[in-house]
């Protein structure tokens, strides 16, 4: 059994979202607790398969039993089976909050939606746990375009903002397979061990140069890297919260993923550090990113809009972690990754209460939120102290990691950017905390003040939030457990 | 050094923590939601205290919660100085619960159920940080008791409450973020480890002087806590908390957190040696006198009670600072001692504002003339805790501030000693005219008729209680200054 698992993640997800389709005509009902079981099985399978890399290395999976380079072959290492679990968890606990979601905002659309919800799952563990290039692109495709479908359903503005996203998207994703396809003319291969091997010769080809920027820019418009990230703030606000949720911690994530993958298995390290050397050069467009996200947000008068571009700064925090090119910013890279997945899933996940009781998420609708929805504001409280970067939250430990790698690189930019940004969290959390707290005032005293009537989201929507909220606690107390045993071993030997 | 490996720091942080849902869960009775309080209160007190005995023996226990990276950990280490602190704020803690629920019942004040759980979030991040073995656990429960004092602070839900906050995050969570984390990382950088160590652990680093003096800097305005000016004006802010919390809180637990980090850097990471070799001690020494100055001038200058208290804390907290600079033993044990002295003193003194609050509604000293007159057992209290901070016998502060003269002038410093002396001065001239007005003026002067009585016996139990502690402390300054001593002992082996 357990030696399917690299197959079952993918399959049983996909074979899923079909029976979902057709479960969805017979009765709507249906269609969740297939949904739930498909994606319980993948994070099942993806934990699994973290114990069987943690046990026995590096597991190669040959899909069909055809071997590479012919057929695909599924590799699972430290990083990849780091982040599947992190992928299919943080995707079922959205699932199980979206339950109410649907049923109060498109009840009729359940069939679609859910179906589109696990293809695009499907799709997400694809990317991660493939080890061929083009494999991946097909993958991402399949993320993508259930992606748009699933942002679209949404406000009036959704479709449009989605067309936005489709455009800047499918021009990420061709970038991608063009550089692919350079790869593969010069290579003959597109499996990523393969490739790794045959490039060495090719260094100094500049085929080989134009197929890595190529790649990097597609890969940096898929992940929202600023200047590229126009396309995201209003896709991901417009959006539904039950798709947000599921988006905005992920399909970044997953990019940054990507984007490593890219760097140490198929480029490798001596190429991208060595060879080609502009590693400062992104750092700092990394701390344009960071510093950018972070007024951009400042300016916003609207909490989701306001997360959407903190999700922009945070991919500043792994781009230039991944690009410092030492050990312990690569370390505050990959754990950023699981980091910033669960604590963005955290505060989407309090989004989709606060719209499912309020029906709004401007600054204005917030009045008096610590006395209506006090679990979720509490919620709320440990999520943006993590991405605030507060002991012992796990945010504090990823950003540990990246200021120290960016002290031993020398980039002192970096780390003033990461220190801007935190305090620029503090204002813009207790800018929020203080409506939620403050408003409607009260007398001078405080004696004449009425609580309001406690309105709290239902229990499927406050498990999992609660479950994501320890997580972050848990996750940052055992910080030195994962590095020790897990991302440590991602970063190959020599890296300093 | 031996040392013993215990469980029970780690309890004496978590047991005001374990209490909080039941806190929550009994808010509808408050009798039984106080005694929950009152439980954590003495359960902690009695840990901490049973760990010292093996303290005053000579050894240290520590414990460690979860290891992050070689050098880096959660990590408990009990030693004199902590243990000092320790004791001050988990005492107090028991008396100021019993005040707290005078004062709040007394004013009618709403929220109550989240003020004790809070409260209690800081105890534990309080007694956490004093227990603290390296500068990331310190650090950890330094944002933590940054962050949890913020409701108390903010309780009112008003518009002052809010620009309040909003001044008090801005210094304290920014300065620590801004300035403390990337000192910390770069001192682990330096050294590869923070734990703290007997002789800095920057000593034995390669460290350019002014690479060092800017570390230093960042770590002494980034503990803002510790209000050395420029880093002060959120705490006469933050005193439109409601009493108890300014009691606690901003003469004892948040206060003395941020000076105790500062001895810490001094002691455990800087070391005296190289602050000594380096001049660098008589740079903070500088700054800690141009605050005890300032401080005590513009506390000439108030008419709010509580605000002048708060200023007077100021000038006071720069005293610590001060002694552990001057790198003196002397005037290290009288720094460490006033840990001590300054808190049962100042506590009284604000237990007494807020006394005369509940009684009366006053919160300016122009409005108290005679007042004690009508409560004359909470002005006599509040008469010997003045005493105490002026330093003049027959209080504890007296003892402290003997020792930090003596290292003064053990460090040849005499400039200082003439700053102690003229800000105890300006101490006396803020100080007694309150009292003098309390008790002497004519008739028709008097403000209150006869049917103002004093406080709730909740309130003036409390008051009275650590007022006597404060004359005791002259006569029996045991176990403090034993502790400060070892303490003093240990680092410089005199």
């Amino acid at each position: 059994m357990s030696e399917q698992y690299p197959a079952l993640l993918v399959i049983v997800p996909l074979l899923s979202a079909l029976v979902i389709s057709v479960a969805g005509w017979v009765n709507k009902r249906l269609c969740f607790p297939i949904a739930v079981a498909a994606l319980g099985v993948a994070a099942w399978s993806s934990v699994g398969l973290l114990f069987r890399v943690l046990d026995e290395g590096v597991i190669v999976y040959k899909l069909g039993g055809w071997s590479p380079p012919m057929g695909i072959a599924y590799y699972i290492d430290y990083l990849n089976g780091l982040v599947l679990p992190v992928v299919s968890i943080v995707a079922l606990l959205n699932l199980i909050s979206s339950k109410k979601i649907v049923e109060q905002q498109f009840p009729d659309k359940a069939g679609p939606f859910y179906t589109l919800y696990v293809l695009m799952v499907t799709g997400l563990l694809g990317i991660v746990v493939t080890g061929d290039a083009f494999n991946l692109y097909v993958l991402l495709e399949i993320a993508s375009l259930t992606g748009y479908g699933l942002l679209a359903m949404g406000e009036e503005r959704a479709p449009l903002a989605t067309l936005n996203y489709l455009y800047m998207g499918t021009i990420g994703a061709c970038f991608y397979l063009l550089g692919i396809g350079y790869l593969y003319i010069v290579t003959g291969s597109l499996n990523m061990v393969d490739i790794a091997r045959l490039l060495p010769p090719l260094y100094q080809s500049k085929a080989v140069l134009a197929a890595f920027i190529i790649c990097m820019v597609g890969v940096w418009l898929k992940m929202a890297f600023f200047p590229l990230h126009a396309w995201l703030p209003n896709a991901y606000t417009y959006a539904n919260s039950a798709s947000s949720g599921l988006i905005a911690p992920l399909m970044t994530k997953v990019m940054v993923y990507v984007m490593i993958r890219l760097i140490l298995t198929v480029f490798t390290p001596k190429f991208v550090f060595n060879t080609l050397a502009v590693h400062d050069a992104v750092v700092w467009l990394a701390v344009i990113a960071i510093v950018m996200g972070a007024v951009l947000a400042l300016k916003e008068r609207n909490l989701k809009k306001m997360l959407t571009y903190i999700v922009v700064a945070e991919v500043g925090y792994m781009v230039g972690g991944a690009w410092l090119g030492n050990r312990a910013g690569l370390t505050g890279a990959v754990l950023h990754i699981v980091n910033d997945a669960l604590m963005t899933l955290c505060v989407f996940l309090v989004v989709g209460n606060i719209v499912y009781k309020i029906k709004g998420y401007a600054f204005g609708d917030l009045k008096g939120l610590f006395a209506k929805m006090p679990f979720t504001m509490g919620a709320f409280v440990i999520g943006a102290l993590s991405i605030i970067g507060v002991p012992p939250t796990c945010g504090f430990f990823s950003k540990w990691y990246l200021i120290l790698g960016a002290i031993q690189a020398h980039q002192y930019g970096f780390m003033v950017a990461l220190l801007f940004s935190s305090l620029i969290n503090v204002v813009l959390f207790f800018r929020v905390f203080e409506i939620g707290f403050y408003e409607p005032f009260s007398d001078h005293e405080g004696h004449e003040h009425h609580p309001a009537v406690m309105a709290e989201a239902p229990l499927t929507m406050l498990v999992p939030l609660y479950v994501v909220a320890i997580s972050l606690i848990l996750v940052g107390l055992y910080t030195g457990d994962i590095v020790n045993h897990i991302v440590q071993f991602v970063i190959p030997k020599g890296f300093m | 050094m031996e040392t013993i490996t215990s469980i029970r720091p780690l309890l004496a942080v978590l047991v005001s923590l374990l209490i909080i849902p039941l806190v929550v869960v009994s808010s509808r009775s408050p009798n039984v939601r106080e005694s929950w309080t009152f439980v954590a209160a003495v359960a902690k007190f009695l840990i901490v205290l049973s760990m010292l005995p093996a303290i005053l023996r000579g050894t240290e226990i520590v414990y460690t919660v979860v290891q992050f990276m070689p050098g880096a950990a959660i990590r408990f280490r009990v030693d004199a100085l902590g243990m000092l602190f320790a004791l001050v704020s988990s005492s107090l803690w028991i008396i100021t619960s019993a005040y707290s629920i005078g004062y709040m019942r007394g004013l009618k004040e709403h929220g109550q159920t989240r003020y004790f759980c809070f409260f209690a979030i800081c105890l534990s991040a309080t007694i956490g940080a004093a227990f603290s073995a390296n500068l990331l656990t310190l650090y950890l429960f330094y944002e933590i008791l940054s962050l949890a004092t913020y409701p108390l602070v903010t309780h009112h839900q008003d518009l002052e409450a809010r620009s309040s906050g909003r001044k008090y995050l801005l210094y304290v969570v920014g300065a620590s973020i801004g300035l403390v984390l990337p000192a910390m990382l770069i001192c682990y950088n330096l050294a590869g480890t923070l734990e703290f160590s007997k002789n800095g652990i920057l000593a034995g680093t390669a460290v350019s002087p002014s690479l060092l003096f800017i570390l230093l800097f960042m770590f002494v305005f980034g503990f803002a806590k510790s209000a050395i000016m420029p880093m002060h004006s959120w705490l006469p802010a933050a005193m439109v908390a409601p009493t108890p919390v300014s009691a606690l809180l901003h003469a004892v637990a948040v206060v003395k957190v941020g000076v105790f980090s500062i001895v810490r850097i001094l002691t455990g990471v800087f070391g005296i040696q190289l602050l000594s070799s380096s001049h660098l001690g008589m740079a903070v020494c500088y700054v800690a006198a141009f605050t005890i100055l300032v401080g005590s001038f513009i506390a000439l200058s108030q008419n709010g009670l509580k605000r002048l208290l708060a200023f007077s804390t100021i000038a006071q907290l720069s005293y610590i600072v001060l002694g552990v600079a001057l790198l003196s033993p002397k005037g290290m044990t009288g720094g460490m001692l006033h840990i001590a002295m300054h808190a049962f003193g100042k506590i009284t003194l604000f237990f007494c504002a807020g006394a005369i609050f509940v009684a009366t509604g006053k919160k300016n000293i122009s409005e108290m003339i005679g007042i004690g007159r009508r409560m004359p057992v909470t002005m006599a209290a509040f008469f010997i805790a003045s005493l105490s901070i002026i330093g003049m016998p027959p209080c504890g502060g007296f003892i402290s501030k003997w020792y930090l003269a003596l290292g003064t002038l053990q460090a040849h410093q005499i400039g200082f000693l003439v700053v102690l002396l003229f800000s105890s001065l300006l101490n006396a001239c803020y100080f007694i005219p309150i009292t003098y007005k309390a008790f002497f003026c004519r008739p028709e002067d008097a403000m209150f008729e006869n049917k103002v009585q004093e406080a709730p016996a909740f309130c003036v139990v409390p008051l009275v209680i650590t007022a006597t502690i404060s004359v005791i402390l002259l006569f029996y300054p045991q176990p403090f200054l034993r502790l400060a001593r070892m303490m003093v002992q240990s680092i410089t082996g005199v």
